[in-house]
């Protein structure tokens, strides 16, 4: 049995499933829901990178989100920039933005760090909100375009928007699949679990949370853009702190510092918010609870649970703890 | 080879080190002593670059290091082990290792994401040197073992372990066998002989005046963040101050 779970025919499993989906559903709305979800994991990868690998909890995620979506707009809408240019350079003036306050914001730790970066957000909320000559203010911004066709290949229909934002979200987790698991990761490992430690060992902590923090805003910028161009409409509140905070459920849920956690949590959620519509905000008496129990019992979230579970599992079969754990890591 | 000159820490009005003028036998082993809150994990602080001093300097190879952040300190070869180990319980020991030989290596962030010939060399690298200090520190068996499940004195090797990976000239040991029995402290002092032979110089922090006096070569002795006194383990011995400060300094001072 475990062979056929192997991580390599999982992914691939998964990859297949996400790919049939469109033909499964058959239905827009579906379509449109799971979409989004993809977009909100590429930020969440982006968070959980910064806050699970390297232990610095950014509460400024949304306004890089933000700033990633107002990019593109702004860039196509007001300065009629073509739509790819302005693709590949949102994220670009997002990760810009991202390194300068990240230069300030790191020479804060822990709680101070996190609530620097909530003032961060905070203010990047504001400027969009108040600026209404650059963003359009409260009244948001209309007439964003859907991703221009890429030679003969349209991606203006649901289903090409749906391949398209699939194919960016896979590319992602690859690039953060091999950062993980590189030199880079590690590093970034070793500052998570001991800045002190990692200083005598040689590593610049400055440079590599820096780097860290500044690939954290370049995914959200990527989401944001994408985002823009998939909802085509956008206005202040997508750089609220209610943003940022269903992203970090997303990661604390699914399993902050582990490689699958960003899809499990946003998945669950996302379903769950779906199901639960019709309890409109007392959806937070589930959430919130849900939540808690997780944190208590489960701090790396449900994958870390099912993590440990299986490596327990291997365990009592007598297997190499060697290979148990590694499967534990890397799921 | 290193030495401190007029060194001085002051958190505050606390002067935890002050004007400690010291050098280190080149290949030896040298040791710390003093009373609890004396300035010994400070003057280490200061010394490998966490801190930096008030005033006074370190020296290293005739160069003032002083003013070096840490981590380019233990680029020069100056390695460390904490007080209390930092080491990363969930992970394995090969895990926690592994990562010390990250400032020998060049790969970067496009090295990471494109997979370079460069990263995989260098992590190849980064794998073997972890497999050569686990040896050398004995712990070639449990280089698969999760941190959390080893004993305390284990813990101290992999700590060891990860100073030696940074292919130190000198490691600084914090109370290396701070909360471990008798039988394995002279296992661990063996273990630092053979750092020793092997041509590192070492500097230890302990309260076992058995175990030091038996191991060290030079003893510098600190009490309220002064040196009282230096010398052989026989000199020291026979010392007054050194007798005073430990039989009742504090109710004298
Ligand atoms: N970061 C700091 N901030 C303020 N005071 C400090 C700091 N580090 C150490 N001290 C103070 O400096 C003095 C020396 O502390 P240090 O840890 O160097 O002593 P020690 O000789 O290592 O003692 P021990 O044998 O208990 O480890 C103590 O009074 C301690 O409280
Ligand atoms: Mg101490």
């Amino acid at each position: 049995m475990a062979a056929i779970f192997s991580k390599r025919n999982v992914v691939i499993g998964l990859i297949v499933l996400a790919a049939l989906f469109p033909y499964v559903a058959r239905n827009d709305y579906y379509l449109h829901v799971l979409t989004l979800a993809f977009i909100w994991m590429i930020a969440v990868y982006g968070l959980n990178l910064l806050a699970g690998f390297t232990g610095y909890l950014s509460l400024a995620h949304a306004g890089f989100f933000a700033i990633g979506a107002y990019a593109l707009g702004l860039l196509t809408v007001k300065a009629e920039m073509g739509f790819w240019p302005a693709f590949l350079l949102a994220p670009v003036i997002t990760t810009g933005i991202g390194f300068l306050v990240g230069i300030i914001a790191l020479r804060t730790k822990e709680h101070f760090f996190a609530i620097y970066t909530l003032c961060v957000g905070y203010i990047i909320y504001l400027v969009i909100d108040k600026w209404e000559g650059l963003t359009g203010g409260v009244r948001g911004l209309i007439g964003i375009p859907a991703p221009a066709d890429i030679g003969p290949i349209s991606l203006s229909t649901p289903i090409a928007q749906y391949y398209f934002v699939l194919t960016i979200l896979l590319l992602v987790i690859l690039v953060i699949y091999r950062i993980i698991h590189s030199l880079t990761g590690k590093t970034f490992i070793a500052i998570r679990n001991s800045e002190d430690l990692a200083l005598s060992l040689g590593i610049s902590t400055i440079k590599n949370k820096l780097l860290s923090f500044v690939l954290s805003t370049f995914f959200a910028g990527v989401a944001g853009a994408l985002y823009a161009s998939f909802i085509r409409f956008i206005g202040p509140d997508i750089g609220n702190l209610n943003i940022t905070f269903d992203l970090l459920v997303y990661m604390i849920v699914g399993g902050i510092g582990t490689l699958s956690g960003p899809i499990v949590g946003t998945l669950l959620i996302v379903w769950l918010s779906q199901n639960l519509q019709f309890l409109q905000d007392y959806r937070m008496l589930i959430f919130g609870p849900l939540l808690t129990l997780i944190v208590i019992f489960s701090p790396r979230g449900i994958v870390g649970f099912i993590a440990g579970w299986f490596t327990n599992w291997k365990l009592r079969r007598k297997v190499n703890i060697n290979q148990a754990q590694e499967q534990a890591e890397e799921v | 080879m290193l030495e401190t000159r007029k060194l001085t820490k002051q958190f505050g009005g606390l002067v935890a080190v002050k004007d400690v003028d010291f050098s280190l036998e080149h290949g030896k082993i040298n040791a710390i002593i003093g009373p609890n809150g004396a300035g010994k994990s400070t003057f280490f602080n200061v010394v490998s670059g966490l801190y930096r001093p008030t005033s006074g300097q370190v020296i290293y190879k005739g160069k003032d290091i002083s003013k070096l952040p840490a981590n380019k300190v233990a680029e020069l070869g100056i390695a460390r082990t904490f007080q209390t180990t930092h080491l990363f319980e969930m992970a394995t020991v090969f895990d926690n290792v592994v990562v010390g030989h990250r400032l020998r290596t060049q790969s970067n962030l496009l090295d990471s994401i494109f997979r370079t010939k460069r990263l995989k060399q260098e992590e190849e690298k980064c794998k073997e040197k972890a497999l050569e200090v686990l040896k050398f520190v004995g712990l070639s068996k449990s280089v698969d073992r999760m941190v959390t499940n080893i004993s305390q004195e284990e813990k101290k090797r992999v700590a060891f372990a990860l100073a030696l990976a940074t292919d130190p000239e000198i490691v600084f040991l914090d109370e290396p066998t701070a909360g471990i029995n008798p039988d394995e402290t002279a296992e661990l002092s063996q273990l630092m002989e053979k750092m020793a032979q092997q041509g590192i110089t070492i500097c230890l922090i302990e309260h076992k005046m058995q175990m030091i006096m038996k191991l060290a070569e030079k003893i510098m002795v600190l009490n309220y963040g002064e040196k009282i006194a230096e010398g052989t383990p026989d000199e020291i011995n026979h010392n007054e101050e050194v007798i005073k400060a430990y039989l009742g300094g504090s109710a004298s001072a």
